[in-house]
């Protein structure tokens, strides 16, 4: 439900930088999405061709790269990916707590 | 090699909503007031914890903004109790974003005491996103199942405060504390945990003595 107004915005900022720079169209935009940020890269993909339609992206391709979670255990301090209800290090068996990495929502750059 | 002439551009798609919120955040301490963020699950009981909650703060004057899909239900309980409550409704939206909190927060007139944000019931999106709030109050409940942390962990990771409500139905539901609080502190380390029932009251005291700790 939320990835229309969010890709709405990933355009206008696109078209922002785009036009600082003195370019008539965007080639390609290069977003970072974590699977963690809570956003669907498939819904923005979708969104991504209707809302751009209007704009100097309308040619742009969308080059998503997805970031899986990681977690950071306690006791050896290795980063690791959760399994399903579960928190546990797979290097040691201790505990692993939430890191940024898989919550990233942001804009790289853009291809012009 | 691309021919295209790439722009650096390494800015958070989130940037407009926190911008907003932070001046949402700014402007409602120069007033006075506390905001909590409320969140939690359709039916975990919110608007019925902050009426127990609102009973006993007593010399602390509260506010309610109501999100909601549709209904003004809660708004108008609130409202009969005399408490200053105002709707927002998102026709759809899955949760609240600082500029809908903005204008409500304009149109509330409010200083010096506690906004209790109840925000639209969902375990997911609400946590991700910063309304303006000092700080974000997640209530689970017993009925819901001890495996919510682990199913929902941003919420849990997020919370500055978590309430297990309906503890007065401990009795009659599977409900595996050790479990749960397993997951809680995986997420979580320092979030005060608070055991209560919003049809008793039973634990709501607590809750209140760590907001008025905040507020200060």
């Amino acid at each position: 439900m939320h990835e229309y107004p969010i890709t709405k915005r990933i355009i206008e900022i696109s078209e922002k930088f785009a036009k600082e720079n003195h370019a008539q169209e965007v080639k390609q935009i290069n977003l970072v999405v974590g699977e963690y940020s809570g956003y669907v890269a498939s819904s923005i993909e979708l969104y991504f061709e209707i809302i751009a339609e209007d704009s100097i992206c309308k040619n742009a391709s969308l080059h998503i790269e997805r970031v899986k979670p990681k977690l950071k255990c306690d006791s050896c301090g290795k980063l690791f990916e959760r399994k399903p209800f579960s928190f546990e290090c797979p290097y040691c068996r201790g505990e692993g707590r939430p890191t940024e990495i898989g919550q990233e929502f942001y804009i790289k750059s853009i291809e012009v | 090699m691309s021919e295209n002439n790439e722009i650096e551009v390494m800015q958070s798609v989130y940037d407009k909503n926190d911008e907003i919120a932070a001046k949402i955040n700014t402007s409602l301490t120069e007033k006075g007031i506390f905001a909590i963020n409320v969140m939690g699950a359709p039916g975990a009981g919110k608007t019925s914890t902050l009426i127990k909650i609102i009973e006993r703060l007593k010399d602390i004057t509260p506010y309610v903004i109501e999100g909601d899909i549709e209904a003004d239900i809660d708004t108008k309980t609130l409202q009969a109790l005399g408490v200053k409550t105002i709707q927002i409704n998102t026709n759809g939206a899955c949760h609240l974003d600082s500029p809908l909190i903005g204008e409500a927060v304009e149109t509330l007139n409010i200083e010096n005491g506690v906004l209790f944000i109840e925000n639209i019931g969902n375990l997911v999106c609400p946590a991700e996103f910063q309304i303006g709030e000092h700080v974000k109050m997640l209530i689970s409940t017993v009925t819901e199942g001890s495996d919510k942390p682990y199913k929902y962990p941003l919420a849990f990771e997020k919370a500055n405060s978590i309430i297990i409500n309906k503890c007065d139905l401990l009795p009659y539901v599977d409900f595996d504390e050790e479990y749960f609080m397993k997951g809680v502190r995986a997420l979580n380390k320092t979030a005060p945990v608070f055991k209560i029932s919003s049809k008793t009251g039973e634990g709501v005291e607590e809750v209140v003595s760590w907001i008025k700790q905040n507020v200060k």
